[in-house]
């Protein structure tokens, strides 16, 4: 069972409910549960976790293409089936380079060349990273190199390093709705979208329900820092007939919590008890037992 | 003309707020969303639309399955994972997971390929009450985000120069990735907006390493600065070892929801708020920096 949390704005509270959802499943649940950090930009959930003890650590690597100039004819059939612009060839300078920048590492340019004069290098994507939070099957994050414009390739690979084990997995998503949110929701089998009852909240809310009615994933919202905002959220949920899988109110020592990175500790029973209705629901709902 | 840009890596640090209230404050300035992809200046703006473009985001491909044999050459070959053998025993494409590469329809023996150009992208030109917007909107699942920063950014500073703005304020959007990146290249100066929180300082610090590889300029403000005093000194040492000139400190404010419940900014909506009052302190130490 694999679950995404999303938000179309940022900074909603989807990694507080994430890191939760996680820690309440482990609690109240006993499910063999594993969270992983899909927002690779920007990993924060292990910060949530400061006793969590790194076990494993690799780079991971896109494949880019190096073009040998003693096997190049200049042909250009590479650079006209690159949809990406990333090779330049001058045949009057003998000239043969590739923007690993631009470069998406689709393969083209290999299918393309009939020379063999092109072959790939590995370049630095990102890490991925495993942690043991003493909370079911751990953490898995994801971290993409500064500068690397490739967040997509990244989460594709970070998907893949789940624990098989796992009877629940938590991708913990970026914000946004474009191609590196699709590629964190893309299988999964129920998205919690949560939103703040704010016109921002709202808006971009309504993007994502679009984005996830077109892909035809079940989802149902949270409405965190509820109090703060006016009700308008609420009626677009109650008028489309979307489920409100549980309020949070705002209040301001939780977040001061937040901020110092200390959410699990001395978590309020009003919390508690919000994150244990959820988990009912959502057992009823993805028919879990 | 000048351009600055609010980025914060984190999101809901605060970037649009900031941005909407430069607006109240700034003059003679052209605006630009660069958040294409979450835009939400415009909620604040109202902008009255006077000119709209399409924007392709690049190609998504189709395979007729009239044609195809179901040999499997394009599945095995699309290094994105976009083709799908289907229940219905048929090889598909999932239009969110292709990038468009073209590969699988050059290789496909039977031509059963095709590629569409896809225009599910928009960007306006406005006007609003506090001068020009460029602003977009994307379809949600689309790729290019950077381009079409890079795309708005171009017609903002072609307008900017036409009526002869001082300066350009740029929208950011949250993160470090391909529309940051786009967003960070060749601005004057960038205006960090920081959460005193764990996150907030963690992303921010990722955002520096990006934004130092173009030697841009940084100020920073320190928003809901009373959030966490304890992680608000975490963050003030660490601008201050990294050299970062901390341009303001805001406390939370209610006042900040309700401007935007009622679309305005925060200097129009509670002008003698302290919000509104660091917004001109600011202000100032930018224009200044422009002038020295
Ligand atoms: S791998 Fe694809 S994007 Fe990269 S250079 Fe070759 S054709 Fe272009
Ligand atoms: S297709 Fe091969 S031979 Fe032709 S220009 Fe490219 S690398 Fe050189
Ligand atoms: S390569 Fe062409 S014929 Fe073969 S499965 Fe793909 S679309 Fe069908
Ligand atoms: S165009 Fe490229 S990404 Fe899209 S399906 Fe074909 S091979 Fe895959």
């Amino acid at each position: 069972m694999k679950i995404a949390v999303a938000s179309g704005k940022g900074g909603t509270g989807k990694t507080t409910v994430s890191i939760n959802l996680y820690f309440f499943i482990e609690k109240f649940f006993n499910k063999a549960v594993q969270l992983v950090d899909c927002d690779v930009e920007e990993p924060n959930d292990a910060l949530f976790f400061p006793g969590a003890e790194t076990k494993r650590e690799k780079e991971v690597f896109l494949s880019v293409p190096e073009i040998n100039p003693g096997k190049c004819t200049f042909c250009k059939k590479c650079s006209n089936w690159c949809e990406f612009n990333a090779i330049s060839i001058v045949k009057a300078l003998k000239f043969a380079g590739v923007n690993a920048d631009l470069c998406h590492s689709c393969g083209a340019c290999l299918e393309a060349c009939n020379f063999g004069a092109i072959s790939e290098q590995n370049q630095t994507l990102g890490q991925i990273k495993y942690l043991d939070t003493g909370i079911g099957l751990g953490l898995t994050e994801g971290r993409l190199k500064v500068g690397s414009s490739m967040q997509t390739s990244l989460i594709k690979k970070v998907k893949k390093e789940t624990n098989p084990n796992s009877e629940i997995v938590i991708f913990d998503a970026p914000p946004g709705t474009s191609c590196p949110v699709v590629e964190t929701v893309a299988d999964a089998d129920y998205v919690i979208l949560v939103t703040e009852p704010t016109p921002f909240g709202l808006h971009d809310l309504k993007i994502t329900v679009e984005l996830l009615l077109d892909l035809q994933i079940p989802f149902g919202v949270i409405i965190n820092k509820a109090g703060l905002g006016n009700r308008n959220v609420y009626e677009f949920l109650v008028h489309y007939n979307i489920d409100i899988l549980a309020e949070i109110p705002f209040d301001k020592s939780y977040a001061g919590k937040y901020a110092s990175g200390d959410i699990l500790e001395n978590i309020p029973d009003e919390i508690e008890e919000i994150y244990k209705e959820l988990i009912q629901k959502l057992e009823l709902k993805l028919a879990l037992r | 003309m000048k351009e600055i840009t609010v980025l914060s890596g984190k999101g809901g640090a605060g970037k649009t707020t900031f941005a909407a209230a430069l607006a109240s404050v700034a003059q003679n300035a052209v605006f630009c969303d660069n958040d294409v992809d979450a835009a939400d200046l415009h909620l604040i703006f109202q902008p009255e639309i006077k000119e709209s473009h399409s924007f392709s985001s690049g190609n998504k491909a189709e395979i007729q399955s009239e044609s195809c044999t179901n040999c499997g050459l394009c599945a095995e070959k699309c290094r994105f994972d976009a083709i799908h053998f289907n229940t219905k025993k048929q090889y598909k494409i999932n239009p969110f997971q292709c990038e468009g590469c073209r590969l699988c329809e050059r290789i496909c023996p039977e031509n059963a390929i095709q590629v569409f150009e896809n225009t599910n992208n928009s960007w306006y030109v406005s006007n609003t009450r506090f001068g020009k917007l460029v602003h977009a909107k994307m379809g949600p699942g689309e790729e290019n985000s950077g381009k079409l920063v890079t795309r708005i950014r171009e017609k903002a500073k072609e307008i900017a120069l036409d009526i002869n703005a001082d300066f350009i304020i740029n929208d950011g959007p949250p993160g470090i990735g391909c529309s940051a990146i786009s967003s960070v290249t060749g601005t004057d100066l960038v205006l960090m907006v920081i959460e005193p929180t764990l996150s907030g300082l963690h992303d921010a610090k990722r955002l520096m390493e990006l934004v130092r590889n173009f030697e841009i300029p940084v100020f920073a403000v320190i928003n809901k600065y009373d959030l966490n005093p304890k992680v608000s000194e975490n963050v003030i040492q660490y601008l201050s070892e990294n050299h970062i000139r901390l341009a303001g400190k805001i406390n939370f404010d209610k006042n900040v929801v309700k401007s935007i419940i009622f679309e305005k900014t925060i200097v129009e909506f509670s002008p003698k708020c302290n919000f509104s009052k660091e917004i001109y302190y600011i202000w100032n130490q930018i224009t200044e920096h422009f002038s020295v």
